[in-house]
């Protein structure tokens, strides 16, 4: 996942490509009218970081309409939920001002591997030829 | 109970490292408190009126030994407030007492060195500095224990039956689900920031013991006709301001689609769940608002999720049984302890018959100890309590208790020979009133003596009403009563499904009390879930008990014989004889300070 520090934003780069989505936004309808077309990022908003909605527009994006570009997490993001934004299938976030990523890597690094399927690995673990339940 | 595998284990001890590392980016100020407040509520650590409060799951109820005395542990050498907090404290809650109208009820003074049990089976603690935060944490993960999501508006700690696996009416053994459910739900990515708590609850029996219609998502398990097992799945129930029972929306529910159909409702919930204001944030507003729509996105959500993802969910046949062989029956001996007790005598006759159930395995029974005493707060357990639990399950239950949403402790595993010898311990801990279902077997959350949310004080109602009905014989001839007493309207202590429920409310920083009515969790005796009504205008504290005595009175003279129950009576001759008597039973000057409040008000 790419991090951006939010003092190093580039001010106009590659808007042509973008299209924002607000976390209200039908996605369904969005598609029906072809705006996801030619699209190389989605920008998805977090207004408050306690505003969940975007992680499941993520997912829906990745899952449903196949949208392969970056994903981009924009708005109230804190490093503390940049795995869960990983997971749900943001390539990139944009961090809230004032906001330092040097502790971003390390949460990273913290967990071997989730219980629940995510847009990543769809599957559960129980599920994974790869994780096998070991025995207790 | 479930066996950790080596990646569970290592699973929350990753999540304590995890929460290390937040506290003390919060106490190098690289977290501001707004942004630090989800991460410790998702770990299950509250800031309440005097000190941080932990609640640690306990899933679906089920406790070990080894458990109880990490527990013990926590709360003999970290649950212990710096003197001069306390004093403060002390002196706050004595000066909110002075405060009060006129006559008051006693206020026991603060407790420390404790945990307490939750109607939704976790343990709390309450004076924990947040400084040592991190190595309870620690201490709780060495015994496969943690907080997370024991708050914060995520997919709570899920809750059983306390009888799953042992009940004689069972139909389905519901706590392999529930781990699955657990596990599946734990640091879900898409799920961590819903509007609102979620609370999900199983029932496996035909006795419904687990309050289903009360909750976010409540699971009856069922077999069909061809002996498949499914649930049937109610959404949208829930307390607080707006009392609603969940709205059935799968009749049956295929048990391997658990998952998938979950993922659905959340997700519409996640998506649709209003945000805009605290208290309508549930999702009981959502489905109460669109009613069909609701579930038509709920279905057309699932739809997808199987056709279009290919019900990635799906719980296989193999990871079923790889979780439901934890749940077998543990390896049983009598412990053939020397007992002294008359097994004729009176006493250990009223126990067995109040507190003994009957077991699946007929040579086994349910003993429910019962933490409803004089001088304690209902569900609460010192250290060495704690201890002596942990002691009492070694002994005479293959290590196990089980938490009950009635704020209790089970022992699921007892032989019927070893009842005289386990009474005679259980007594030594004062944890043998033999009240369990009966009115002082009474559900109250901490109240305004810890908790920064509520409106007035449970402990001090409780401690009264425990103690006008010391009389053994009188409560047993009232017969099962469901007393509950909430501190306030977020229902802690499920005032909404009491037969008898108080419910505390402050008017201009005094503390008053409603009373309602015939409330139902949804039991066999008390009839389909439904909230209390109100009896008339609030109390006073010292009015209380005379108004439950006024009801209670009232009961015994209308009832037909002492068959009918409390709840029966109710509903037979309706809510207005108990309402005049509640009213009747006014203090002259409580009734004029209360006025006076009404009118300043």
């Amino acid at each position: 996942m790419k991090i951006i520090a939010h003092s190093a934003l580039p001010t106009s780069a590659g808007t042509q490509n973008t299209l924002k989505i607000a976390p209200d936004a039908d996605l369904g309808q969005l598609a029906a009218d072809g705006a996801l077309q030619g699209v190389d990022r989605i920008e998805l908003d977090f207004p408050k970081f306690t505003d969940g909605r975007a992680f499941s527009q993520a997912v829906l994006l990745r899952r449903r309409f196949g949208f392969a570009g970056d994903l981009r997490a924009t708005g109230d993001v804190l490093i503390d939920q940049l795995v869960q934004m990983a997971r749900s299938g943001f390539t990139s976030a944009v961090l809230a001002p004032g906001v330092d990523a040097a502790a971003a890597e390390r949460q990273f690094a913290r967990y071997s591997a989730f219980y629940q399927g995510d847009a990543l690995q769809p599957r559960p673990r129980f599920a994974r030829q790869d994780a096998a339940p070991e025995a207790a | 109970m479930y066996q950790y595998t080596e990646f569970d284990r290592q699973f929350v001890q990753l999540r304590a490292q995890q929460f290390r590392d937040q506290l003390e980016r919060w106490q190098r100020g690289e977290l501001t408190d707004e942004q630090f407040l989800p991460l410790r509520l998702q770990n299950g650590w509250y800031i309440q009126r005097y000190a941080p409060m932990l609640r640690a799951a306990v899933p679906y109820g089920e406790i070990s030994s080894a458990q109880l005395r990490v527990l013990a542990r926590i709360a003999r050498y970290y649950d212990r407030p710096d003197p001069d907090l306390l004093a403060h404290a002390q002196q706050t809650q004595d000066e909110l007492q002075a405060s009060q109208p006129g006559l008051t009820l006693a206020a026991p003074p603060l407790r420390h060195g404790y945990g307490h049990f939750t109607t939704r089976t976790n343990v709390q603690f309450n004076w924990i500095p947040i400084t040592q935060a991190a190595d309870v944490m620690d201490l709780l993960a060495s015994v496969d224990m943690h907080g997370i999501q024991t708050s914060g508006n995520a997919i709570r700690n899920i809750t059983c039956e306390a009888l799953a696996g042992i009940a004689p009416d069972e139909i389905v053994d519901t706590r392999p689900f529930a781990e699955i459910l657990r596990q599946w739900s734990t640091l879900h990515p898409e799920f961590a920031f819903l509007p609102r708590k979620f609370k999900i609850a199983f029932n496996g029996a035909a006795e419904d013991r687990a309050a289903t219609g009360w909750y976010d998502i409540g699971i009856q398990a069922r077999k069909n006709p061809a002996g498949e097992v499914g649930f049937t799945l109610q959404v949208g129930g829930g307390m607080g301001r707006t009392p609603i029972i969940g709205s059935v929306v799968r009749e049956f529910l295929p048990w391997a689609e658990l998952l998938n159909y979950i993922e659905a409702v959340v997700r519409v919930y996640n998506r649709y769940g209003r945000r805009d204001n605290k208290w309508k944030a549930r999702i009981k507003i959502l489905v109460k608002a669109e009613g069909q729509r609701f579930v038509d996105e709920v279905e057309a959500e699932y739809a997808a999720i199987v056709q279009q993802d290919g019900a990635p969910h799906t719980i296989t046949q193999a990871e079923l049984d790889r979780v439901a062989a934890s749940f077998v029956v543990p390896p049983l001996r009598p412990a053939h302890v020397p007992s002294e007790a008359g097994i004729t005598a009176k006493p250990f006759q009223r126990w067995l018959a109040q507190n003994v159930g009957k077991h699946r395995l007929s040579h086994l029974s349910v003993v429910t100890l019962s933490f409803k005493r004089p001088g304690w707060a209902p569900g609460d357990a010192d250290a060495d309590t704690l201890d002596a639990l942990a002691e009492l399950a070694d002994t005479f239950s293959a290590g196990e208790a089980r938490l009950t949403h009635e704020q209790n402790l089970l022992l699921p595993w007892v032989h019927a020979s070893d009842l005289p010898a386990l009474y005679e311990r259980a007594k030594r801990l004062s944890l043998v009133q033999p009240n369990i279902g009966l009115l002082t077997d009474m559900i109250a959350c901490p109240g305004g003596d810890f908790c920064s949310l509520a409106n007035a004080r449970a402990i001090p109602i409780a401690a009264a009403l425990t103690e006008l009905y010391q009389d053994i014989d009188e409560v047993t001839d009232l017969g099962p009563i469901d007393l509950h007493i909430s501190g306030c309207i977020n229902s802690c202590g499920h005032h909404h499904s009491g037969h008898i429920g108080i419910l505390g409310v402050d008017k201009d920083g005094k503390e008053w009390y409603q009373v309602t009515l015939g409330g139902s969790d949804g039991s066999a005796l008390s009839g389909p879930a439904t909230p209390g009504k109100v009896v008339g205008p609030s109390f006073s504290a010292a009015e209380v008990p005379g108004v439950v005595e006024a009801i209670l009175d009232t009961y015994r003279d209308l009832r037909l014989g002492s068959q009918e129950r409390f709840i029966q009576t109710l509903r037979r001759v309706g809510h207005e004889p108990f309402k005049q008597a509640a009213n009747g039973a006014r203090l002259i000057d409580h009734r004029a300070a209360r006025q006076a409040e009404e009118a300043t008000a």
